[in-house]
C-alpha cells in the first residue's frame, strides 16, 4: 500500500463527505464519526448519482437521487443487487491517508 | 567476598517506574543498587487519583503509593526534586541538574509525558496552567465560590478538572472544540448524556467552540476570548488538551525516538542497557495515555532487568470517567473498520445508553452511559475475542440474559409479573394496565387516558400495545401508525410533541430521549428532525447542513446529470436591466447551457458545475442578486401582477405588497415548499388561488386564502380572512406561516396540514385570537432574525468545501 495524505479530517464536516479526484474517477470520502472516515466510489451504480452529496448516517450513505442506501464497510447497496468500490483509508493524527495504489496511482518509488 | 552490585538508575518516579521498582524489589531485593531521580519534589503517588483529591473526596496522603519507609525497606536511594539533565550512553553515566555525575549499569526511563499547551496569545500569563501534577491540583483547589475558571478541553482530564472545581463551588466553563464531549471515547449520544449531567452540576459547556486568545491584565489571566468574539472572564485557565511523550532527554542522549522513545517487546530502547516504560515510550507505533498497559510494561521491564524472558503485548483498553454521578464506560474501539455492525439500546427514562460494536461475530467496542454494571463483562468479551454469534440477539442485555433461547416478544410480555414496570416515565406497572383493559380500555388511547401509561415519552407504546394484544387476543388490532422511519416507532406528530414538551434541543437529545434504534438516524428522519428543531428552537439549535438533502445543503438544485441549477431572487418577480445584464454575463462566463423562465417569475440558469457554484454566486451577489431558494423547503417565490402601478383594473398595489411579503418571508424554512402570489383584483392574473398562500386585492382590502395546490394535486385555496390594511395582511401571513412551521408534519404542504387541523382551528389561531396572532408573528420574526440572510453570500466567502478535497489525477500523468 502507498498511503497518500489527502487532507485533514476536519476538512470534512461530521456526517458529511468530500470528493477526491483520482485516476479511477471521483472517490468519496465519508466522515461517519469524529474520527472515522470511509472511502468509496462517488458514483451510484443506479444512475450515477453523486454519493458524496447524499446523507451520511451510521456507516452508510444514501444516494441523493433515488435513495439507494450503501453500506460503506462493504460497498453493498441495501436491498439491491449492486455495490460500489471501496478503498483503504486510514487516519493518522487527524490526517486522512488514502491508499494510492488502490486508486490507480503508481507508487512514487 | 561480595560481588559489587549492578547499578540501576531510574529517571522519573511515576506510575510506571513505581511498578517496576515494586516488581524488581519484591522478586530480588538485592539484584540492583537503585537510585531514583524525580523532577517533582516527591516520590511516587497515584496520579490518576488527583481528581478525587481535587474534588475533596480524598487527601494527598491517601494517594501516596510509596512513602519514605517503603523506599528505605526496598533499599532505593531517592533523589527527589532533582532532574536528570544529560546522559552519556558511551561512558554510561547520567548528569543531574546539580552537575553531579553518576555511573549506571542499567538505566530506566520513566519520564512520562508533558501536557500539551496550545500556543494561544497569552498562554504564558500567570494563571494559565495544565492538569498533570500535585502543584496544578493545588492551584485549582485554591479556587472557591467567588472564582471563575475556564477549562479548555472536554476530554477526560478537562472534565475531571471541571467537575472537581465545580464540587468546590467554582463557576466553571468548559470550552471544547469538537461537537461533543470526550469524542475519542464516546459517541454523540453518550456525549449528550454526559453533558446533561455535567450541566446539572452547574458546569457551563460550550462545544464547537474555538479559543482565540487569552486576555490578561498585569501579567495575570483575565479572560479567554473565542473566535466569535465571546469573552469568558476567568481567574484561572486550565488547558487540558492532550499530552506529548516527554522525550527531550532521550533524544539528546541519542536514543531512537519517534512520537515516543522506541522500545521493543522487552522494553529495551535502541541503546544497550537502557530501558524505558510508561507514557514516554512508543511501542509498535502506539503511544499510551492510560495506566493499564503501563503496568504490563512495568512487569516486563522488571523481568528483563532480572534476566527473565517476557514480552509486552498491547491489549484493548477501557476508560471510566472519575466524576461522581456520571456513570460512563467505554472500551475497545468503535472507529474505522470493515464489516462492523452496531447494536444500540436506550432507556430514556433512566438516562441509559449502550452501544456495542460487532465485527466478525466478535465484540470490538462498547460505550455505556447511565448503567455501566455490565461494562467489565463486555470488556472481557472484547479482550478475549469471544465469538458472540450465539448470543447476538440478547447480547446488549448483558450476562443475566444469556443462556436461554430467544423469546418472542409477546410471550415475554405475557410472562412479566404483574408488578413489572411498563411505563418508566409515569411509573405504571403491568397490573394497572391490565386492570384498565379489563375495565374497558381497549385501545391505546383509552389506556393512555385512564392510566397515563405511554402518555409521556411514548417509548413504552409498543409494550402497552403488546399487553393489549396479550390481554384481548384477536379483539385487538395492532394499529399501523406510521412511524417516521425505521429508526423509531414514534410518528412525526409524537416527535414534534416530544421535542416541545421535553425541550429537546439537539439531534443527539432526540435520538437518546426518544429511543432511536440507530446511532444517528437515517436519510428519512434526519431532515425532519433537523427541521423540527430549528423551527421550535431557532436560537438554541443550529441548522445541520449534513441533515439536509443535497439541494438545501448546496443551495442549488441538483440535476439528473449531477450539475446544478441556479435561480437568483427577483423580489415579487420584478427585475431591472442591471440584474439582467449580470445574469447574462454569469450565464456566459460559466457556460450555462440552458436559461429558462420559471413559473414563479424567475430566471433559472441550468447546468452549472458544482465547484463553480460559489463563484457564480459571488458574481451574482455583486449585482445585488441573492439566493432565490428555488431548492428549499422554505419560502420560494411571491408572484405578483402589476396591480395599480400599470393595470386599469388594479385595486391595490399588488406588486408592492408582494415585494414586502417576500422581504419579510425570505430565508425561512417551512415543512415543505411555500409559494405565494398577490393579485391586484379578482381577475387573478398572478394565479393566487392555487398557491399555498394567496392574496387577492379588492377595493375594501385584502383577501387572504390558504391551502391551494397546483402539482400532482390541484386545489383551490380556502378563504382565511379579509383584512383592511397591508400591515394586517402581512401579520396574518407571518402568523399562519409560523403556525404551519410549528405544527405540520415535515413534507406536508399547507393543504395537507389544513386537512388535518381544519380551517376552524387555523382561524381560531390567527383570525379570532389577536394576541395569539401577534405572538405567532413575533416568534416568526425571532426565527427570521437568524435565517433571513443570503446563504449564497455566506458560502461564496468560503468556496473550498465545494471543490475536491484533493486531486490525485494530475501527478498520475507524470
Ligand atoms: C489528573 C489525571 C487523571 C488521570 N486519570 C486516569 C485514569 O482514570 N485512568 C488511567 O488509566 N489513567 C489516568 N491518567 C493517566 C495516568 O496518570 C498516566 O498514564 C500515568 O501517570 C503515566 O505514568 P508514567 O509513569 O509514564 O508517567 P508519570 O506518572 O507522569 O511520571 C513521570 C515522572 O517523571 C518525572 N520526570 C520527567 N522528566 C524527568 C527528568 N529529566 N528527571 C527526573 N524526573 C523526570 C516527572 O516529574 C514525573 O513525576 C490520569 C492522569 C492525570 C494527570
Ligand atoms: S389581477 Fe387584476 S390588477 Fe392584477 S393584472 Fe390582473 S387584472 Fe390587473
Ligand atoms: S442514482 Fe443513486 S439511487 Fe438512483
Amino acid at each position: 500500500m502507498s498511503w497518500i495524505d489527502i487532507g485533514h479530517i476536519d476538512d470534512i464536516p461530521l456526517r458529511g463527505a468530500r470528493v477526491v479526484k483520482t485516476p479511477v474517477g471521483c472517490v468519496g470520502l465519508f466522515r461517519t464519526g469524529e474520527a472515522e472516515v470511509f472511502a468509496a466510489s462517488n458514483s451510484c451504480p443506479h444512475k450515477g448519482g453523486p454519493l458524496s452529496e447524499g446523507i451520511v448516517h451510521g456507516q452508510k450513505v444514501t444516494c441523493p437521487l433515488h435513495n439507494w442506501v450503501f453500506d460503506l464497510n462493504s460497498g453493498e447497496a441495501l436491498g439491491e443487487d449492486a455495490r460500489i468500490a471501496i478503498y483503504p483509508v486510514r487516519l493518522d493524527a487527524g490526517r486522512i491517508l488514502l491508499d494510492g495504489a488502490a486508486v490507480g496511482k503508481r507508487s512514487a518509488a | 567476598m561480595t560481588e559489587e552490585k549492578q547499578k540501576l538508575i531510574v529517571i522519573g518516579a511515576g506510575m510506571a517506574s513505581g511498578r517496576v521498582l515494586e516488581h524488581l524489589t519484591e522478586t530480588d531485593r538485592d539484584a540492583y543498587d537503585i537510585t531514583l531521580f524525580n523532577a517533582e519534589p516527591r516520590g511516587n503517588y497515584n496520579r490518576i487519583m488527583l481528581s478525587p483529591v481535587l474534588s475533596g473526596e480524598k487527601t494527598y496522603e491517601e494517594i501516596v503509593t510509596h512513602d519514605d519507609a517503603w523506599y528505605a525497606e526496598a533499599g532505593v536511594s531517592c533523589r527527589f526534586g532533582e532532574r536528570i539533565a544529560g546522559i552519556d550512553t558511551t561512558a554510561k553515566t547520567v548528569t543531574s541538574e546539580t552537575g553531579e555525575v553518576l555511573a549506571y549499569d542499567k538505566l530506566l526511563f520513566g519520564t512520562g509525558s508533558n501536557p500539551f499547551m496550545i500556543l494561544l496569545p497569552g498562554h504564558d500569563l500567570h494563571g494559565v496552567i495544565a492538569y498533570r501534577d500535585l502543584e496544578d491540583t493545588q492551584r485549582m483547589m485554591a479556587m472557591g465560590p467567588d472564582n471563575k475558571v475556564v477549562v479548555i478541553g472536554g476530554g477526560l482530564l478537562g472534565l475531571e478538572a471541571a467537575a472537581g472545581m465545580a464540587a468546590r463551588g467554582v463557576d466553571v466553563t468548559v470550552v471544547h472544540i469538537m461537537g461533543h464531549l470526550m469524542e475519542r471515547q464516546l459517541d454523540e449520544a453518550a456525549g449528550y448524556l454526559l453533558r446533561k449531567s455535567l450541566e446539572e452540576k452547574g458546569i457551563t459547556i460550550l462545544c464547537g467552540a474555538n479559543s482565540k486568545e487569552i486576555l490578561g491584565g498585569d501579567g495575570r489571566v483575565r479572560a479567554l476570548m473565542l473566535d466569535d468574539g465571546t469573552e469568558l472572564p476567568c481567574d484561572l485557565l486550565v488547558m487540558a488538551v492532550g499530552i506529548r511523550p516527554n522525550v527531550a532527554l532521550a533524544q539528546d542522549a541519542g536514543l531512537a525516538v519517534g512520537r515516543g522513545i522506541h522500545v521493543d517487546d522487552q522494553m529495551l530502547t535502541s541503546v544497550e542497557d537502557v530501558l524505558a516504560v510508561g507514557e514516554c515510550v512508543e511501542h509498535d507505533g502506539a503511544v499510551f495515555g492510560l495506566v493499564a498497559p503501563l503496568y504490563d510494561q512495568a512487569k516486563v521491564a522488571a523481568q528483563t532487568l532480572l534476566g527473565e524472558e517476557a514480552a509486552f503485548v498491547q491489549k484493548s483498553l477501557s476508560t471510566k470517567l472519575k466524576v461522581t454521578g456520571c456513570d460512563l464506560f467505554s472500551a475497545g474501539d468503535f472507529a474505522e473498520g470493515e464489516g462492523r455492525e452496531d447494536i444500540v439500546f436506550r432507556d430514556p427514562s433512566r438516562g441509559v445508553y449502550k452501544r456495542l460494536v460487532i465485527e466478525d461475530d466478535k465484540l470490538v467496542g462498547a460505550v455505556m452511559y447511565g448503567d455501566t454494571a455490565d461494562g467489565n463483562w463486555f470488556f472481557g468479551l472484547i479482550k478475549d475475542g469471544t465469538d458472540i454469534s450465539e448470543m447476538r440477539e440478547t447480547l446488549i442485555f448483558g450476562p443475566a440474559y444469556q443462556g436461554g433461547s430467544p423469546v418472542d416478544p409477546l410471550s415475554a410480555v405475557a410472562a412479566l409479573p404483574p408488578e413489572a414496570e411498563i411505563c418508566g416515565c409515569s411509573g405504571i406497572c403491568k397490573s394497572t394496565i391490565t386492570d384498565a383493559i379489563a375495565g374497558g380500555a381497549t385501545d391505546l388511547g383509552a389506556v393512555r387516558a385512564t392510566t397515563k401509561a405511554s402518555a409521556s415519552c411514548g417509548t413504552c407504546t409498543g409494550l402497552v400495545e403488546q399487553l393489549l394484544q396479550v390481554t384481548l387476543g384477536d379483539d385487538f388490532q395492532m394499529p399501523a401508525a406510521q412511524s417516521v422511519c425505521g429508526c423509531t416507532d414514534l410518528t412525526h406528530e409524537d416527535v414534534r410533541r416530544l421535542i416541545k414538551s421535553q425541550e429537546l434541543k439537539s439531534q443527539p437529545a432526540v435520538w437518546q430521549e426518544l429511543g432511536w434504534t440507530t446511532p444517528n438516524g437515517c436519510h428519512v428522519c434526519r431532515p425532519a428532525v433537523n427541521f423540527y428543531l430549528l423551527a421550535d428552537w431557532p436560537l438554541e439549535y443550529r441548522d445541520d447542513p449534513q441533515s439536509r438533502f443535497v439541494n438545501e445543503r448546496k443551495h442549488a438544485n441538483i440535476q439528473k446529470d449531477g450539475t446544478f441549477s441556479v435561480v437568483p431572487r427577483m423580489w415579487g418577480g420584478i427585475t431591472n436591466p442591471d440584474e439582467l445584464r449580470a445574469i447574462a454575463d454569469a450565464a456566459e462566463k460559466y457556460d450555462v447551457p440552458t436559461v429558462k423562465v420559471t413559473g414563479g417569475q424567475r430566471i433559472d440558469l441550468l447546468g452549472v458545475k458544482g465547484e463553480d457554484l460559489p463563484y457564480i454566486w459571488a458574481d451574482l451577489n455583486k449585482a445585488g442578486l441573492v439566493s432565490g431558494h428555488a431548492y428549499s423547503k422554505g419560502l420560494r417565490t411571491v408572484k405578483t401582477c402589476v396591480g395599480t402601478d400599470h393595470c386599469r383594473f388594479g385595486t391595490q398595489d399588488s406588486t408592492g405588497l408582494g415585494i414586502k411579503l417576500e422581504k419579510v418571508l425570505w430565508g425561512s424554512w417551512t415543512p415543505h415548499k411555500l409559494k405565494l402570489a398577490v393579485s391586484g383584483c379578482p381577475r387573478n392574473c398572478a394565479e393566487a388561488t392555487c398557491k399555498d398562500i394567496g392574496v387577492v386585492c379588492v377595493d375594501s382590502g385584502y383577501q387572504i386564502s390558504i391551502g391551494g395546490a397546483a402539482g400532482m394535486d390541484v386545489k383551490e385555496t380556502e378563504l382565511l380572512v379579509q383584512v383592511p390594511t397591508e400591515e394586517e395582511a402581512i401579520e396574518v401571513i407571518m402568523a399562519v406561516t409560523q403556525a404551519y412551521r410549528e405544527g405540520a408534519k415535515y413534507l406536508d404542504r399547507i393543504y395537507k396540514w389544513l386537512a388535518k387541523v381544519g380551517m376552524e382551528w387555523v382561524k381560531a389561531q390567527v383570525v379570532e385570537d389577536l394576541d395569539n396572532r401577534r405572538a405567532l408573528a413575533e416568534r416568526f420574526e425571532l426565527s427570521q432574525s437568524i435565517y433571513r440572510k443570503d446563504p449564497w453570500a455566506e458560502r461564496a466567502k468560503e468556496p473550498a468545501p465545494f471543490a475536491p478535497l484533493a486531486n490525485l489525477e494530475l501527478e498520475a500523468a507524470e
